[in-house]
């Protein structure tokens, strides 16, 4: 069985949370504890019934102003797949909790208000969809209930979002109408929705295609740990420990250790007491190389076939996350991989109106502004394309005077 | 992060071994609470796949409420003398003795609560700059919303409206003095997901989560364990039932639940079908819906 990570998005109040609810509702996936939890609270939907956001709205600050503020992450099963739900918040305030969820969501459901629209938040969270690369989009109209199910408002909202769609080159959209209140088309099939001939959500969820291999297959491995016994029977044992980010490698393999160069061939694989005969991307393994070279946390091996680039200059698109906006004269720090070397941020090349998707000329970074810049690392960083390789192409940065992650870097290429 | 070909245990196995080796690789001084539950026993385990043949960059800790069941003691001390890592125990009797906190009184008095002050003074003591728990989001609500990494100030506090933003694997463990990070590698799993994985791994457990006959007695609809610790009165009626245990913490709060179960596959089979949460046998969480909340807030895991 394999897992299905997916976050859901959109403006606030257009019932993520609620929908999400339902989904484990009539999916039998909550328990009698935690649904007698649920009739007992106070916070009750307009009808009487009870409110199913408060399932994943867990914070007590959440419940009582009715809002998601930070992600929830659900888990749940049926037959077909595994779920990691991610429950993003709407709000503005809160999106680097979004970023946060989506950062890993293999799919992504934005949900648009029948009455409403596309707003300026269904925009800004598709443009971040976009950027961080998740690779299928479901939009979902809600409140279908609230426009007496109307398909021409559908239709209308359908053709709406294609534009931005296009603009954004989001290109797997499938559109769903749905209730998440009522439940139509959530688990079920909506019987009031009948001109719509597609799936409901879950079982879209369930049979979507998540084809992962469409990253790059160049092999990675970023050193976490060097598992050195030093005992007298293993005194010469020195074992790379890292999780393979992409691509695979066998013994006997040509790699390159990044950033010093040095090349060697892999002698053995180990995962505790096994010796898989291939680490495949996502393994998190212990590796052996013929060579004795001098590697450390921070360095990365690499096969020697396909290189990536090696850089202390590079452009990057950038989300800001913190209050305090970006102060291009001040040193940061950037992680990538298991490496954390001091920056700057050298120049904001432009930032993006998130109402028209045009390009602003503002150098002013702000909280939750996205745009584009290069940075200069104080050593050089051996990545991937974003677009190519996420795994080794994603980058934060950190305020060094608050230790916050304050940015969060697609690293795009090298222009030294 | 590519993993197509991963099946879902071992993306698990794999995502909480690259969080133990980060931990490793960017703290001075972590530390692994180990409670003698499944989930921390799962982390030991972990542990093991991320670090053998070397040793572990971190001790053992126990935090204990002299409230213990004696099966997750023995099981302790003989799982500590087989992987032959440094174990630290942080002592509750100690925080009383020392009147840093006041024992409960009255009948449902429980070391549940105290535990959290000799928590951070065994934190503080050994200099512990980050702590690795087995919590999981499955849990309970308040779980659900926490980082990988979890920042805590100098009094252990858990502020759940300023949580770090957290992308993708790169988790950032940078802190000030006298801060200190909480550390969840086995955030994403399951209750089943952690007993398949014992299953698979064949990871030995306490007797106690296994079906056995105890004296116990009801309290506020709950079955618990008849114990010295348990403050009882002529009106506790002491039954012999046949139970286990689904989660493991102090006596005084850790309900039982009748079962058959005596081997894993029978528990696998029985929580599959279960209609209650594992929390749900927790007093600790009876109090109020936004008990673990508060908890964390002032310092508990
Ligand atoms: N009529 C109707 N109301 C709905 C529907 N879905 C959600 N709502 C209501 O819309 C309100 C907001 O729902 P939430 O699920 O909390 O919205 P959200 O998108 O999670 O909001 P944030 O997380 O704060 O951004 C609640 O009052 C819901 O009951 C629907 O399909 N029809
Ligand atoms: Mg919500």
């Amino acid at each position: 069985m394999d897992i299905l990570k997916f976050i859901t998005a959109g403006s606030v109040d257009d019932g993520k949370s609620t929908l999400i609810g339902r989904l484990l509702y009539d999916s039998d996936a909550i328990l009698a504890d935690q649904l007698e939890a649920l009739h007992a609270s106070n916070r009750k939907n307009d009808d009487g019934t009870i409110d199913l956001a408060i399932l994943t709205d867990g914070l007590k600050a959440e419940r009582e102003q009715g809002i998601t503020i930070d992600v929830a992450y659900k888990y749940f099963e049926t037959d077909k797949r595994k779920f990691i739900i991610a429950d993003a918040p709407g709000h503005i305030q809160y999106t680097r909790n979004m970023v946060t969820g989506a950062s890993n969501a293999d799919l992504a459901i934005i949900l648009i208000d029948a009455r409403k629209g596309v707003v300026e938040q269904t925009t800004r969270h598709s443009f971040l969809v976009s950027l961080l690369q998740i690779p299928k989009v479901v939009i979902a109209i809600n409140k279908m209930d609230m426009v007496d199910y109307s398909e021409e408002i559908f239709n209308s909202i359908v053709t709406d979002y294609k534009k931005i769609a296009v603009k954004l080159n989001i290109a797997d959209v499938t559109f769903i109408p749905v209730s998440a209140l009522k439940g139509d088309n959530i688990v079920y099939s909506s019987t009031a929705i009948s001109w719509y001939k597609g799936d409901s959500l879950l079982h879209h969820l369930e049979n979507v295609e998540i084809n992962r291999d469409n990253l790059s297959t160049h092999a990675r491995l970023p050193v976490q740990w060097v598992v050195r016994p030093q005992t007298d029977e293993l005194h010469d044992y020195r074992g790379y420990a890292g999780r393979v980010s992409s691509g695979s490698f066998k013994v006997n393999d040509k790699v390159t250790v990044l950033p010093s160069g040095f090349t060697s061939t892999i002698s053995k694989i180990e995962l505790y007491d096994t010796q898989p005969a291939e680490a495949l991307a996502g393994m998190s393994v212990t590796v052996h190389l013929q060579d004795n070279i001098d590697i450390s946390r921070g360095d990365i091996i690499v096969n020697s076939a396909g290189e990536p680039q090696l850089s202390s200059v590079i452009e990057a698109d950038l989300c800001w996350m913190d209050t305090r906006g970006l102060d291009t004269s001040l040193t940061y720090l950037v992680q990538h991989n298991t490496k954390t070397v001091r920056c700057k941020i050298r120049e904001v090349l432009h930032k993006v109106n998130i109402n028209t998707l045009e390009k602003d000329f503002d150098e002013d970074f702000k909280l939750n502004d996205i745009g584009r810049v290069v940075i200069k690392t104080a050593e050089p960083l051996a990545f991937d394309p974003y677009q190519e390789n996420k795994a080794n192409g994603g980058a934060i940065i950190i305020d060094s005077r608050t230790n916050v992650t304050v940015g969060a870097l697609m690293l795009r290429q090298s222009v030294e | 992060m590519s993993t197509n070909r991963l099946d879902y245990l071992d993306e698990l196995e794999a995502e909480a071994i690259y969080i133990l080796r980060e931990v490793a690789g960017q703290f001075e001084k972590p530390a692994l609470l180990f409670s003698g539950g499944k989930d921390s026993i799962t982390l030991v385990h972990l542990a093991l796949k991320a670090f053998r043949p070397g040793k572990f960059p971190f001790p053992l800790v126990h935090i204990d409420t002299g409230h213990n069941f004696e099966e997750t003691i023995q099981y302790r001390d003989e799982m500590i003398a087989r992987i032959g890592e440094k174990l630290i125990v942080g002592h509750v009797q100690d925080s009383i003795d020392e009147g840093k906190v006041i024992e409960q009184k009255g009948k449902n008095a429980s070391r549940n609560a105290l535990q959290t002050v000799t928590l951070l003074d065994t934190i503080a003591k050994n200099g512990f700059d980050a702590c690795i728990g087995g919590a999981r989001r499955d849990e309970e609500k308040a779980r659900a919303k926490e980082r990988i990494f979890s920042v805590r100030d100098e009094f252990g506090q858990w502020d759940p409206k300023r949580q770090r933003p957290e992308l993708w694997n790169i988790y950032n463990g940078k802190i000030h003095k006298g801060e200190n990070v909480r550390v969840f590698p086995i955030s994403n799993w399951t209750e089943l997901d952690v007993w398949n994985y014992i299953r698979r791994e064949n990871i030995p457990l306490p007797t106690i989560y296994f079906a056995h006959q105890r004296d116990c007695i009801t309290r506020n609809g709950q079955l618990m364990a008849a114990s010295p610790f348990l403050n009882m009165d002529e009106d506790d009626v002491v039954e012999r039932r046949n139970v286990r245990f689904r989660t493991v913490g102090d006596m005084t709060c850790t309900a039982a639940v009748e079962s058959y179960a005596f081997e894993i596959d029978d528990i696998i089979n029985e929580i599959a079908e279960s209609k209650i949460s594992e929390r749900g046998a927790r007093m600790d969480d009876k109090v109020s819906e936004a008990a673990m909340e508060e908890r964390k807030k002032g310092g508990y895991f």
